[in-house]
């Protein structure tokens, strides 16, 4: 019951947002530097949550998450360019060969823990990256042209879908199974709860929408190259999920949309990126090992704030 | 003797991901933390070995001493300021903050100095030699003799003197090891001064074999020289030189074959076999986990 009424105000409240943005975007308020930051940060955001079911969610340090982005860019880019199929379709491709890629890559490497499977993943990922790089079907080193097809509403409807779908499996009998993996993978087990499967369900279900926003990042440039997803694209999505909260999904949010908003102003600077990336990353873990929101949700902090005022606590 | 030239080649190259490896293993073993702020002391250690060549004229020796000395206080900096609060966090933590430092000193060293390779120069005339018809130039030698020395000099160190039998103390039990008055903090700081004076000799040899060196150098030799380590069985010191040379000979052995552009996945794909089949690494024995 309180569930559903808080789904609905969220989707209330994303229609509300989407048409007030389309509304200045059409009356010319907001111009097309605006609307290409905010393709950007719906993709960012979808990696950041598709991570978040992974690594938050779940408990299992991936490192390798720019693969999954690799293949669904180049995967959607072949649909489009090569097979001259609609975009829609390339889309719903690149996120099922993704999801293919996640379960070949997931079953053995999930099978380890913790350090291992990070450096398995990243593993994975370089492959990946350096099969594209080998393949002069797609252009090698040179990269593959690919035409300019994300929207606005294109970039907000899959990015709808991808919260919509990462919360409802958060919350739901697997979400829960899922976050017993995270909080004692050996107690859980002994629980009757097949980790196994959870993990690589949640593995499998975060490649898919990484597949998806790789369609959409492939077509919001014009060139996509193997190059642009190294081990520092993997680390710029981590940072992400980190900053956030591990286990917080509107965490994972925030961060994304104030990281993108700062690396936008920056992107002159990399350098000086990066170093602020990278003390941010390193003072967070010092003072804040779980990131700034730990595993709290925004709508817990209005619970609190509404508690504090004297309403009950104790109505979950 | 093509197969012979190569198999040296690749003694070589392995050499140099056997030191770096060294660090990597002694650090896990120690503290269990995937340092991945190695591979960025690689590269510092090779950028000091080149300023005090070619700016302050010193020689091979002095300066791959200056180098393993700067490398090491580094090291010991890095993990007194960024990995000593967080031995009671979690391991993700850990690495994270650890990846972070990485990023920190790659970054750091492009802001200063701008991210332009540089050319190492010539510290000793390029002569080769001939051996059962294969060649063995006079860098391979010093690359050798050099590894070697440091690898016997770091067995001794750690099975004959004090501060290696603390070493060993600590990475068995380091409660039990403070409870026996063992200095755990001096322990794991010499852990890291060795380890990263390893890491800088292996900096400077590196830009001696491949005469050019830039800020991003330090990230694939250091996955490989991790990878090196994993696969002789990570926390064992005689585990990493074998794992650094095997992964050399491989790689040198794709790259002959015709593979160059396959090389870097040749690691990756022994990492990945071996963490599938044997995680405890060639040399390394298999541990339940309790709960």
């Amino acid at each position: 019951m309180k569930k559903s009424k808080q789904f609905w105000s969220f989707v209330a409240a994303s229609l509300i947002a989407y048409t007030v943005i389309q509304v200045l975007l059409n009356v010319g308020v907001l111009n097309d530097f605006h609307s290409n930051i905010l393709i950007f940060m719906s993709i960012n955001i979808m990696l950041a949550v598709s991570l978040h079911l992974v690594i938050g969610v779940t408990g299992q340090f991936s490192l390798g998450h720019a693969g999954f982005l690799a293949v669904g860019a180049y995967i959607s880019a072949i649909v489009t360019m090569k097979l001259n199929l609609p975009f829609p379709v390339a889309i719903l491709a690149a996120g099922v060969i993704a999801t293919i890629a996640g379960l070949i890559i997931g079953i053995p490497s999930l099978r380890l823990r913790g350090d291992y499977l990070a450096i398995a993943t990243l593993g994975f990922a370089e492959i990946i990256r350096i099969v594209f790089l080998n393949i002069d079907y797609v252009g090698g080193a040179a990269g593959m042209q690919v035409t300019h097809l994300t929207t606005w509403t294109s970039a907000f409807i899959c990015l709808f879908i991808t919260i919509v779908v990462i919360v409802n499996f958060t919350n739901s009998r697997h979400g829960r199974a899922c976050i017993s993996v995270r909080e004692n993978e050996i107690a859980s087990d002994a629980m009757g709860i097949n980790t196994t499967y959870y993990k690589v369900l949640a593995f499998a279900i975060g490649a898919f929408f990484a597949g998806v926003a790789g369609a959409l990042y492939a077509h919001n440039f014009y060139i996509i190259q193997p190059s642009n997803f190294g081990f520092l694209k993997s680390i710029d999505i981590l940072i992400y999920v980190v900053l956030g909260g591990l286990g917080s999904l509107s965490g994972a949010i925030v961060a994304t949309i104030l990281l993108t908003i700062v690396s936008t102003f920056l992107q002159n600077y990399p350098e000086t990126r990066m170093i602020i990336y990278s003390l941010v990353l390193i003072v967070v873990m010092l003072y804040r090992p779980k990131g700034l929101m730990g595993t709290m949700e925004i709508t817990d902090y209005f619970k609190l704030w509404r508690g504090s005022k004297g309403g009950s606590q104790h109505d979950k | 003797m093509e197969w012979l030239q190569q198999l040296i080649n690749g003694i070589s190259l392995g050499s140099i991901y056997a030191l770096i490896a060294l660090g990597y293993t002694m650090v896990y073993g120690i503290i269990k933390l995937i340092n991945f702020a190695h591979g960025e002391i690689f590269m510092i250690g090779a950028f000091i070995g080149y300023y005090s060549i070619a700016g302050w004229g010193l020689g091979f020796i002095p300066a791959l001493l200056l180098s393993m000395a700067s490398c090491a206080i580094i090291g010991v900096l890095i993990e007194r300021i960024a990995y000593k609060r967080l031995r009671t966090a979690t391991r993700i933590a850990a690495l994270i903050t650890a990846i972070g430092v990485s990023l920190l000193i790659q970054n750091g060293v492009i802001y200063m100095r701008g991210a332009q390779p540089e050319a190492y120069p010539e510290v000793l005339r390029n002569k080769s030699f001939d051996f059962f018809g294969a060649q063995i130039s006079s860098q391979s030698i010093l690359i050798l003799s050099v590894s070697i020395t440091l690898m016997i000099i770091l067995q001794f160190v750690v099975h004959k003197t004090k501060i290696g039998k603390a070493m060993r103390a600590v990475s068995y039990d380091a409660e039990a090891a403070k409870l026996m008055g063992i200095n755990v903090d001096n322990t794991i700081s010499a852990t890291f001064a060795i380890g990263s004076a390893l890491a800088g000799a292996a900096g400077v040899i590196f830009g001696i074999y491949y005469t050019k060196i830039d800020p991003l150098m330090g990230i694939i030799p250091g996955l490989k020289a991790f990878v090196a380590a994993v696969l002789g069985g990570i926390g064992i010191i005689p585990g990493a030189m074998a794992g650094g040379l095997v992964l050399g000979v491989v790689e040198t052995f794709v790259s002959a074959l015709g593979f160059s552009l396959w090389r870097d996945a040749a690691a990756f794909v022994i990492l990945i076999l071996i963490l599938i089949f044997k995680p405890s690494g060639l040399f390394g024995k298999n541990t339940r986990e309790k709960v």
